[in-house]
């Protein structure tokens, strides 16, 4: 297989991924470095390089459309985002000093974790409960447009947010991911915020997180041209067009299907962990 | 009231909007034409990943991608383009900082400071 051929065919698979990851919400990000490990047989530091840079592709197409709709919170992102980007400073240093097999065994446990999360039932918690005194005085109780109505809500438990993004940040340098699923935990379970403002909120921190670690990445040599270049664009199109068809498909089958490939090319990178073959 | 005061946060957001809206595009196309150019030299070659190597320098530091960028070497132009998709979020955090300045909000000021000084740390300041 020669470049030009190489190029066109990862280009079609980026493509295909980011298209699924918009319908399904669970992001493109995520199945690159097992498409790029397991079928491509790249290593897994040139894969998680090209899946970093992909992931600030679309984390700023799809933040572009929520800022300007008014659901995504800048204050809790911005404050949140301390954590995140150090969180992936620490992961990134720990991606040059962890051996393949080890970031392998990680990825597929995480991607077994997002699988099972994307089927979970999201309901807001009760509002109106007495807000964190550390989320007033951060000005971080917002609302957002229902209609021509504003529904206001309050902020809680914001430390252990905060120490949940660390962690989140952590993964996201660690492995090239955005890691929504964690940082959606950290907002929805412990800090209580409407999923509405904490996936547009998730989606606009997830740019600023991956660029922490793409210094640390680009220095150590993990940000290859030829690949980033065919795995970007390709991702990048995918989600655009996806979020276009989003509006019209039925996405519940297509979430659970896009959940199963997640769960099956975890275990495959577990698997491939452990036998040592990645 | 001063007209620097009316500033809200919806205005932030709409320009936040354009501002990734417009880094995600440009630098599409700058990728897009590095591609191009890289599969028109080296189209034929044979891709080798399996092994890593790591990208050596210039290609593995921001000056050193510049210069090559500006030299019209295929895989320097792919580079920057790259790094005109990393700089994106980095110039949203810096616009936060001066529209929070304006608005007169000092907390946040400092606290997309510290976002900011990280992210130049990375980019800039630590060496492999």
């Amino acid at each position: 297989m020669n470049s030009a051929e190489f190029t066109a065919i990862l280009g079609a698979g980026a493509l295909l991924a980011g298209f699924l990851g918009a319908l399904t919400g669970l992001g493109g990000g995520v199945v690159i470095v097992p498409l790029l490990t397991l079928a491509f047989g790249v290593d897994i530091r040139y894969a998680i390089g090209a899946s970093l840079v992909s992931v600030i592709a679309t984390s700023s197409g799809s933040a572009a459309a929520y800022v300007k709709e008014g659901f995504s919170n800048i204050r809790i992102g911005m404050f949140l985002e301390i954590a995140t980007t150090i969180g992936a400073i620490c992961g990134a240093f720990l991606a040059t000093k962890t051996p393949a097999a080890a970031i392998a065994i990680i990825f597929g446990l995480v991607l077994l974790y997002s699988a099972a999360m994307s089927n979970r039932k999201r309901t807001d918690a009760h509002l109106g409960r007495a807000p964190d005194p550390i989320a007033s005085a951060l000005r971080m109780n917002g609302s957002y447009p229902v209609g021509d109505e504003k529904q206001h809500y309050l902020v809680r438990r914001v430390p252990l947010g905060f120490g949940i993004m660390f962690g989140a940040g952590t993964l996201s340098g660690l492995l090239g991911i955005g890691s929504g699923a964690v940082k959606v935990l950290a907002m929805d379970e412990a800090m209580q915020i409407p999923f509405k403002v904490s996936t547009t909120t998730s989606n606009f921190m997830i740019g600023v997180t991956a660029a922490a670690s793409a210094g640390v990445y680009l220095s150590r040599g993990y940000i290859d041209p030829g690949l980033a270049m065919p795995v970007t664009l390709g991702v990048l199109a995918g989600s655009l067009l996806g979020a276009r068809f989003l509006v019209q498909a039925k996405t519940h089958a297509l979430r659970i299907i896009f959940a199963i490939v997640i769960a099956f090319l975890g275990i495959e990178m577990i698997y491939n962990g452990f036998t040592g073959r990645l | 009231m001063p007209a620097i005061q009316e500033m809200d946060d919806t205005v932030i957001d709409a320009r936040i909007s354009v501002l990734l809206r417009s880094g995600m595009i440009l630098s599409a196309i700058v990728i897009f034409i590095g591609g191009a150019l890289f599969l028109l030299h080296h189209g034929r070659s044979i891709p080798d990943y399996r092994v890593f190597h790591g990208v050596q320098a210039p290609l593995n530091n921001v000056s050193g991608i510049v210069q090559e960028a500006l030299h019209g070497h295929d895989l320097g132009i792919i580079q920057f383009g790259l790094l005109l998709l990393i700089a994106t979020p980095v110039a949203r955090v810096l616009f936060s900082v001066i529209a929070f300045w304006m608005e007169r909000d000092y907390l946040y000021v400092a606290i997309s400071g510290i976002v900011l000084v990280v992210l130049l740390y990375s980019l800039f300041v630590h060496r492999a």
